[in-house]
């Protein structure tokens, strides 16, 4: 290979790893450290399993999970929670940050909406609870049974808003999607970024 | 400790800054690669437009040229362009297959938002399913194949010598289809990495490193062999990225090395280099090219297209994290990342210069030469697309519009607008020279044009207001959250009717590419394997 076309592959190489280095390994280095926030437990294998439903029917396309600061937005006047910090996402991987807000911020919806009863219903049919929602219905994580064993989970689901007849039986993913839902709880306070730039 | 890393990057910033400086310098004194503008052109071969879709009118109104180009290096030409058929052709007829699945997808995730109920019965169909396998399917089957197969057909014309280990790369395109099938099953299932555009399980991702890798090789086996005194900035930018993109793919899908926000931070710095220095420069390699080469002239300044390449390479490399503006990242980044976006006006300058300047005053043929529509039109929205790029990293905009509609119409500005409509020109200039089969019928060249310039212009300006009403919406605290998507709703049904539009222009442009991929595969002159070396 010529000096030039091997000095244009050399300098680009070069170039994107110094990027790597500057964007990936110098926070790499700065953010391995960093403790759990103050509360925040790991997640149960139930929640763990719930967090992998989330992942795996993309909800973070339509959702995010980063509160942004009162200065830049009022994302906490919508009762989305203080600005998240690294310490907040201490167990999660793969992260769900998203980009999209199609749908409120998560990051704090256990805090704001705590009752399992109206999560059930809401991922069942969403426009059941909110009309204008553009939220999918997950009425395929539930299960139209006859006859309720023992062990299973009834959700109370209106006539009108049931697909198809029989008794509303919530499959274990959605129990462990609701669990996850409802541990999405990062109110305990910290220090954030804004607030260490002004002591 | 932050404040140590962030003089340690001021520091290297500039020094770059400074080395790109004396780039300049070296280029303007030494004429530093100032032959290299010639390089698409045989000898008296300038004021001749090369177009195999035109009509003999292109000629007439570029002007007359004096001398013709020697027989002998024109049949050297073809030699070229023959040399790469087998993986061209592989390349090329992949990804406009994926091209018409993936756009289907789009458009029932587009369909989604009128009718959220339709198709809720099955998991693989729903929206969190489907968006990734539009965006994935778009991403990695049609741009990418599209790129590698432009990118092989160009090597050998850059370094006018045939095209060495062609079969490494058809086999690389057999690779990566596998990766790309099995990709796709696995996110219909829903297994997935779960991080936008790295969705693919890592499991999966080895397909793609060895097609990629494969389809390189013949580039350094061809390289040694160049006749050519300079590399063409086109070459550079090929170079670039096959290098760069292998590099970025492995280092942010190795497994359980990433964790929590550092997860996000490579996350967006792959996603935005898969654009940047991926896409882009396949794009811009078409670009450079194609447009000397139709209107018979070189490009306006070639010194500046070296100072665009090496400032691209710079700054769009550190763009990504202006993703996570307002996140819970360190400030530092985020601050390098806007500082970086902003200098993207450096390159794009160069680019726009070259690209527009040299248009300029030969508009009529634009009239004559459908490949030119496609490939003026990309590089337009190329400058257009990067300086709106700009302009979104600015803290103040990107509060607005962060999170809604907006990002999503400004990424199909720059991987539709640009990078789609750039490929789609190249592969009708490219698809006669390397088959020697004529388009089959030249008016549905048109019909393509018609229905993906109108389709993009309504998906692009609706989805824009629609964003914006969305931002507005939800910034406004004293309105309730679905404020904003009944704000954004009607505007949706805009890019439904767009994505539609578009959509049928691919599946005009598939049914042509396919009939003249079958008239080549009966023409017994060329049969597939004869040429492949
Ligand atoms: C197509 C986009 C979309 C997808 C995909 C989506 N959502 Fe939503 N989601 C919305 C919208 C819009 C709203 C607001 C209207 C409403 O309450 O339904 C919402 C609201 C919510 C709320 C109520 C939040 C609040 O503060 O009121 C929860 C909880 C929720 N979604 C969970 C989920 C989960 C879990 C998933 C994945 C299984 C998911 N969403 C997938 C669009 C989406
Ligand atoms: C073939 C060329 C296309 C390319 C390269 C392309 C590229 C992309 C990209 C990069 C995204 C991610 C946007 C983001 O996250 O900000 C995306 C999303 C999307 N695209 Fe396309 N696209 C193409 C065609 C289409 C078509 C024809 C439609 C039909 C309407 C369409 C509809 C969508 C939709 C609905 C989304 C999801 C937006 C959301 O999450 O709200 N795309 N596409």
């Amino acid at each position: 290979m010529s000096t030039e076309a091997l000095a244009t592959a050399v300098g680009s190489a070069a170039i994107v790893l110094f990027a790597g280095g500057a964007l990936v390994l110098a926070p790499y280095l700065q953010l391995e450290h960093i403790e759990p926030s103050p509360g925040l437990r790991p997640y149960t294998p139930e929640e763990a399993m719930g967090r992998g439903v989330y992942v795996s029917e993309g909800c973070v396309y339509c959702h995010s999970q980063q509160p942004r600061d009162p200065a830049q937005a009022p994302d906490d006047q919508r009762g989305w929670g203080r600005p998240s910090v690294p310490g907040d996402y201490a167990y999660d991987y793969p992260h769900q940050l998203g980009t999209m807000r199609t749908g409120p911020d998560l990051f704090n919806v256990g805090a704001r909406l705590p009752s399992a009863d109206w999560h059930y219903l809401h991922l069942y049919q969403p426009r059941a609870v909110s009309p204008v929602s553009v939220m999918p219905s997950y009425a395929y994580l539930f299960d139209h049974v006859d006859t309720v064993r023992p062990g299973d989970l009834v959700v109370k689901i209106p006539p009108e808003v049931q697909r198809e007849p029989g008794i509303v039986v919530a499959t274990p993913e959605a129990q462990a999607l609701v669990r996850y839902l409802l541990r999405l709880d990062h109110t305990a306070p910290v220090l954030t970024a804004s607030q260490e730039e002004q002591p | 400790m932050n404040g140590t890393i962030a003089w340690l990057f001021a520091v290297t910033f500039v020094i770059g800054a400074v080395g790109l400086l004396g780039l300049v310098a070296a280029i303007a004194r030494r004429q530093f690669g100032a032959g290299g503008a010639h390089v698409p052109f045989l000898d008296h071969e300038e004021g001749w437009a090369e177009d195999p879709v035109a009509t003999p009118r292109l000629q007439r109104v570029l002007g007359a040229t004096p001398r013709s180009p020697d027989p002998a290096e024109l049949r050297d030409r073809d030699a070229c362009d023959r040399s790469s058929r087998g993986p061209v052709l592989a390349f090329v007829l992949s990804a406009v297959a994926w091209l018409a699945v993936g756009s289907i997808f789009g458009l029932v995730v587009s369909l989604k938002f009128q009718y959220p109920d339709w198709l809720t019965d099955q998991a693989w169909t729903t929206f969190g399913r489907l968006r990734p396998l539009h965006l994935d399917t778009v991403a990695y089957g049609w741009l990418s194949m599209a790129g590698m197969g432009v990118a092989l057909w160009l090597l050998p014309r850059l370094l006018r010598t045939p095209l060495r280990g062609g079969r490494w790369a058809t086999a690389g395109a057999l690779f990566w289809n596998i990766g790309m099938l099995l990709g796709t099953g696995a996110l219909a299932s829903g297994w997935t990495d779960g991080l936008e555009w790295l969705e693919y399980p890592w499991q999966i991702d080895g397909f793609f490193v060895i097609g990629g890798s494969l389809a390189a090789v013949p580039m350094f086996l061809t390289l040694p062999h160049r006749k050519v005194d300079h590399l063409y900035v086109s070459a550079l930018y090929i170079i670039g990225a096959l290098v760069w993109f292998p590099i970025l793919f492995v280092v942010a899908n190795i497994p359980n090395l990433h964790f929590g926000v550092e997860h996000a931070l490579v996350n967006w710095w792959f996603a935005h280099n898969v654009l940047g220095l991926w896409f882009t420069p396949l794009g811009l390699a078409a670009a450079y090219y194609l447009i000397p080469k139709i209107v018979g002239r070189p490009i306006y300044s070639y010194q500046l297209s070296l100072l665009g390449f090496w400032s691209l390479a710079l700054f769009y490399s550190q763009v990504g994290v202006h993703h996570l503006i307002g996140g819970p990242v360190p400030g530092w980044v985020v601050t390098l990342s806007i500082v970086t976006s902003v200098s993207m006006v450096i390159p794009v300058f160069a680019v726009a210069v070259n690209h527009h300047l040299t248009v300029l005053g030969r508009f009529r043929a634009l009239r004559h030469s459908p490949v030119l529509r496609f490939i003026v039109l990309g590089a337009m929205l190329y400058t257009a697309a990067s300086f709106q790029g700009s302009m979104e990293s600015l803290r103040s905009v990107n509060t607005l519009t962060h999170f809604t509609h907006y990002t999503v119409a400004h990424a199909h500005l720059g991987a539709y607008g640009f990078a789609s409509i750039v490929f789609f020109g190249a592969i009708y200039f490219l698809m006669p020279r390397v088959t020697g089969v004529e388009w089959p019928w030249r008016p549905l060249v048109d019909v393509h044009f018609a229905l993906i310039a109108v389709g993009f212009f309504v998906y692009f300006t609706t989805l824009t207001i629609g964003g914006l009403l969305q931002g507005q919406a939800m910034l406004d605290a004293s309105r309730p959250f679905t404020d904003s998507v009944s704000a954004a709703a009607p505007w949706l049904w805009g890019r439904t009717a767009g994505g539609l539009l578009m959509t049928l222009g691919h599946l005009v442009f598939a049914v042509h590419v396919g009939a003249l991929a079958l008239r080549a595969a009966r023409a017994p002159a060329l049969s597939l394997t004869e040429e492949m070396t």
